[in-house]
């Protein structure tokens, strides 16, 4: 036996037998008070994350965060109302699957504490008036069913009344399954509306964030006057493990994120979450009807 | 030689009997004439027996099976060979997978769109399946522009397993070409019938598929997703794609139920596939019969007609408030 094979075998030697920490000193990070990137590994404390909004002093990772968050960091003083809070999803299938939808959407209401993947509201930003119709990637992946598709129809409506502009914030796996031809048809009705808006010469700005795909890509989130994006956020049409398994073989680097939107011409800019707010003052300011 | 679908195997079997009786008619000058007819008359019954009691999955089988009609199909014989392709996007290319040009019917100008699948092998491979890439969405949009422009109708065939989901796809925007499309077929000012033929795979088949009437072969499916991609996502397995199938409510019958389409065309005894030439007939009366209703009415109603029933499609509860 050679040197170099003893010498590494002394790594997996344990020179004392058994766990010798008691358990009143062992050293654990308590639940919500340190915020590790999933990006690069370091660890700051909670509320420095949640001061810097939720994204990472050492590598700008953009942390996923909720509609009322962005609802927060857009709307002046934190102020804004909420309009149609009480839509819940019917369920016109009776779908089942392992599970039932009815189920599986009361599950995740408790969980998260919310109604469904869309929340609306309007307040001002730089003194100017702006609906919002903003998703929530936790519940059910942010999945665009009848709820999502009428609460974006009624804000569009409410702007229209109100000669506001429009803003959405997407964050979507897609269509919701478990509402089949009737998710799908959300893309033909959210589409429709927005011809609506654009009638009125209101603008429709749409904001991608991380991730964007599927039925909400190919509907009202590329369908906006503006399309802009935070720093590398996921958005496609196809998921990208569907896009790698059709050309069989391995993704480029970065493809699919917002800098290669960009790139191929189908964002305006990208956006940090830092300088979101004074962008959507300057945008409303700019395109304010004369 | 015709194919047959594994419930068709009675189908299958009275018609090798029948070509049996003509072979021996023709080597032994025997009249078989009466056991033909008798053949001729057990294979109707067995088809209408068989088609009138379809499960969802095996409409799912039937709207791909490999004798259906394609959309070039239908064109050519709805117009009687008055027919022009026109190709490209004036962009990238010109995509195989998408189909479309101008035509007659009975002297009316209309403009074609669809998705066209291949016949054979060779022909799979070079219309891609039936799956558009972003430039085939955008030359039924250029199509659909010039039908505007001159005041020509659209009529869509949809059949696609989807837009095609590859890497150049992503790079030239296949959310956006058929996002566009949703909205520039709400407002085109002229009139817009869709049939689904075939296949009507999610966002791939909506995306030609906007119209003032959007009607459903009988035996053919449209909805967000595959049975079989539904079930590998929801139940983890693909083995679950009849229950899938089912679960989807993705049949004509079912669709129109909830009110996701116009109406239903019925299919010839025994599906598109065993009568062609009936199916394409049957088609083009629909077409005539739904034009000339919607050239009387004005743009614009139609216009808010299209915004007012997509706007209708979906259900929530209100909630307390």
């Amino acid at each position: 036996m050679s040197k170099e094979k003893k010498a590494s075998m002394g790594w997996f030697k344990r020179i004392k037998h058994g766990i010798l920490t008691p358990t009143k000193e062992k050293k654990e990070t308590p639940e919500g008070l340190w915020y590790k990137c999933p990006s690069c590994n370091s660890v700051v404390p909670q509320d420095d994350h949640i001061d810097n909004m939720w994204v990472c002093k050492e590598c700008n990772h953009h942390e996923r965060v909720t509609a009322e968050n962005y609802f927060n960091l857009i709307f002046d003083n934190q102020k804004w109302s909420e309009i149609n809070k009480n839509l819940t999803s019917g369920d016109p299938l009776n779908f089942e699957d392992t599970k039932k939808y009815t189920d599986r959407v009361v599950a995740t209401q408790k969980k998260t504490k919310l109604k469904d993947a869309c929340r609306t509201a309007h307040g001002t930003v730089g003194e100017e008036q702006l609906m919002i119709a903003a998703m929530d990637f936790g519940f059910i992946g942010g999945s665009m069913g009848s709820v999502v598709g009428e609460k974006i129809a009624r804000a569009i409506d409410y702007s229209i009344k109100h000669d506001m502009p429009f803003m959405i914030i997407s964050k979507s796996g897609g269509a919701r399954m478990m509402e089949a031809a009737f998710s799908l048809m959300q893309m033909a009705k959210t589409s429709a509306k927005l011809t609506q808006l654009a009638q009125a010469k209101l603008p429709y700005l749409s904001f991608l964030t991380d991730p964007t795909t599927g039925g909400v890509t190919a509907s009202f989130a590329m369908l906006g006057d503006l399309n802009f994006s935070e720093p590398k956020a996921l958005i496609g049409f196809a998921g990208p493990r569907v896009v790698k398994e059709t050309i069989g073989k391995d993704l480029p680097e970065g493809f699919q994120r917002s800098e290669f939107l960009l790139e191929h011409g189908f964002l305006d800019f990208i956006v940090e979450r830092k300088n979101l707010k004074t962008k959507m003052e300057q945008l409303l300011r700019m395109f304010k009807k004369g | 030689m015709a194919n047959f679908l594994d419930f068709e195997e009675p189908i299958r079997e009275i018609i090798e009997q029948l070509e049996q009786a003509k072979q021996l008619e023709e080597k032994s000058k025997v009249d078989v004439s009466a056991t033909t007819k008798a053949l001729e008359k057990k294979l109707k019954e067995t088809r209408t027996k068989i088609y009138a009691d379809l499960s969802p999955w095996q409409k799912v089988q039937v709207s791909r099976h490999p004798d259906r009609p394609y959309t070039l199909s239908y064109i050519d014989t709805i117009t009687k060979g008055d027919f022009i392709e026109l190709h490209g996007d004036r962009n990238v290319k010109d995509d195989k997978a998408m189909v479309g040009g101008i035509g007659t019917i009975d002297g009316q100008s209309v403009m074609f769109i669809g998705q066209q699948k291949g016949i054979n092998t060779k022909m799979r491979q070079y219309r891609n399946f039936g799956m558009a890439n972003p430039e085939g969405y955008r030359k039924a949009l250029r199509l659909m522009k010039l039908a505007e422009k001159f005041n020509i109708p659209v009529v869509s065939f949809i059949d696609t397993p989807g837009a095609f989901p590859g890497l150049e796809a992503e790079e030239r925007g296949q959310g956006e070409a058929i996002a566009r499309n949703l909205m520039e077929m709400t407002t085109l000012k002229v009139p817009i019938i869709c049939i689904i033929i075939g296949e009507g795979a999610s966002g791939g088949a909506l995306g030609i598929g906007i119209g003032d009437k959007v009607l459903m072969m009988e035996n053919t499916w449209y909805s967000v997703i595959s049975p079989e991609s539904c079930s590998s996502i929801l139940w983890r397995s693909w083995e679950h794609k009849e229950k899938a199938a089912a679960a989807l409510k993705l049949t004509s019958t079912d669709m129109l139920q909830n009110k996701l389409i116009d109406g239903v065309i019925k299919e010839p005894n025994g599906g598109a596939h065993a009568h062609p030439e009936e199916a394409f007939e049957i088609v083009k009366k629909e077409i005539i019969k739904q034009l000339t209703k919607l050239v009387e009415l004005d743009a614009e109603k139609r216009v808010n007609g299209r915004i007012k029933k997509f706007s209708n499609m979906g259900v929530v509860n209100e909630g307390k408030a």
